[in-house]
């Protein structure tokens, strides 16, 4: 279950929420059958606390939403892509440790 | 996890310490069959959950962060973390293992891309094309079988000419219509195109010499694991390869060090092998506060053993 600050995005409201955002978006790809997924969605959910006003974060599920994991050629998950003005700034795949991402996060701050 | 499932029942002050998420590669593991009570197998995700519940009823604490370096302090020994230190009287380290990278030319360019080690979390993304499993162990076999459910055809890499998986995965192995064994070959580098996906492998055949191409849009890695113990240079001596050497009550040169699982030197390593040592390195960690320290099972003493990980 996503927390308060997480947002769930779909293929069409993807160019509106994600790359027209004013502020960089995270988005975390993932699917009900991914343990791993399951595995970083707390520390994502953490990070949009975290990070609220400075960073969006959203959700998409891959399952769903064919098309944009499509575009970005992804083939693993979780993928995390951090988009800032409407291109990838940011990318890491597989679950990793929190400091990473946060490493990523700062980096296009 | 056992570990701190028994010490936080033996009413230890007991803390896990995990980087990622409790349950470590069992949430990679898409179905796992040979874990006892569940006759119909049971996924990864679900004996992860379930050992995490049965743990937390007991009390057990567990605290997301990543230990970076062990030290001692007289009979205390310090968990040095990203952020804090924790004083403990006893660890026990439970890090288990990660992938071997193969060493090749394109592998850590397009990781993510086409360049996996987990079937489980990216096989649906290979509906209906050619992949490539790199390996010749249960593991190898276990995924080039659950990747036929999504890919056309699965060319199975080994750079011997026989297989070292058990004999009832060997067969389904080696008579799957959609898997082509190539024996004696090997990878030597993996192509992809201009968006950096994954589109083919070069490999080469050891026996005669001879190379060739083929388009896979997937390749899969499985050439061992290689255990997680560079937190712990300095403070214990490791074994050839990485691992912690343990007596059979897992205890380490250390006193108050223990190590439990995938991280130890020893032969099986399996989900039910890394239980076993959990409970035992707890029990005996346990004996050694309570004779060394004269604590009683009275729950909140200070400096209890620190289950790193699992
Ligand atoms: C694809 C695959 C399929 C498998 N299938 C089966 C099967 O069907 N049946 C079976 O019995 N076994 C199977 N295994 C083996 C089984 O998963 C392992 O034997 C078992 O997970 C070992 O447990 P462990 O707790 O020792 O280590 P791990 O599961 O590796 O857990 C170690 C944990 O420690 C954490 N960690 C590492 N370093 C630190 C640090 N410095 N600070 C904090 N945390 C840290 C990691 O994040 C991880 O969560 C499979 C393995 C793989 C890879």
């Amino acid at each position: 279950m996503a927390g308060d600050n997480v947002l769930h995005v779909s293929d069409a409201e993807f160019d509106e929420m994600v790359l027209k955002s004013d502020i960089p978006v995270l988005v975390d790809f993932w699917a009900a059958w991914c343990g791993p997924c399951q595995a970083i969605a707390p520390t994502v959910e953490e990070l949009a606390g975290e990070f609220v006003g400075r960073i969006r974060v959203a959700k998409m599920n891959v399952d769903e939403n064919p098309k944009t994991p499509g575009k970005y050629g992804i083939r693993a998950i979780p993928t995390l892509i951090v988009f800032k003005g409407g291109q990838v700034a940011e990318q890491i795949t597989g679950a990793v440790a929190k400091s990473q991402i946060v490493g990523a996060l700062d980096k296009v701050l | 996890m056992t570990a701190g499932l028994y010490a936080a029942r033996a009413r230890l002050n007991t803390r896990l310490m995990e980087k990622i998420s409790p349950g470590g590669q069992v949430l990679t593991t898409d179905w796992v069959d040979n874990y006892p009570g569940f006759p119909e197998g049971v996924s990864g995700f679900e004996l992860v959950d379930r050992m995490r519940k049965q743990a937390e009823r007991f009390g057990l604490e567990i605290v997301r962060g990543e230990v970076t370096r062990l030290s001692r302090e007289d009979d205390w020994i310090l968990v040095h973390m990203t952020e804090s230190t924790l004083r403990t009287r006893a660890v026990i380290v439970a890090t288990g293992t990660i992938p071997v990278k193969l060493g090749i030319p394109g592998e850590i360019e397009y990781t993510g891309k086409g360049v996996s080690y987990c079937a489980t979390c990216d096989g649906p993304f290979y509906r209906g094309v050619e992949v490539a499993v790199v390996g010749g162990g249960d593991t190898a076999v276990e995924e080039a079988l659950y990747l036929t459910r999504f890919a056309s055809k699965v060319h199975l890499f080994h750079r011997r000419d026989q297989l070292r998986a058990t004999g009832i995965l060997r067969e389904a192995v080696t008579t799957h219509p959609k898997i082509q064994i190539h024996w004696s070959t090997v990878l030597t580098e993996i192509h992809a195109d201009d968006r950096k996906l994954v589109r083919g492998v070069t490999h080469l055949d050891l026996k005669t010499g001879q190379t060739g191409q083929l388009p896979v849009e997937g390749v899969f890695l499985f050439v061992g694991q290689t255990p997680t113990t560079s937190f712990l240079q300095g403070f214990l001596e490791l074994a050839p390869g990485g691992y912690v050497d343990t007596d059979l009550e897992m205890a380490t040169v250390q006193p108050g060090v223990w190590a439990a699982g995938d991280v130890r030197s020893k032969v099986l390593r399996q989900i039910v092998t890394a239980a076993g040592d959990g409970a035992t390195a707890a029990f005996n960690a346990e004996k050694y506060i309570e004779t060394r320290f004269g604590y009683s099972h009275a729950p909140k003493t200070t400096g209890a053993p620190a289950g790193v990980a699992s």
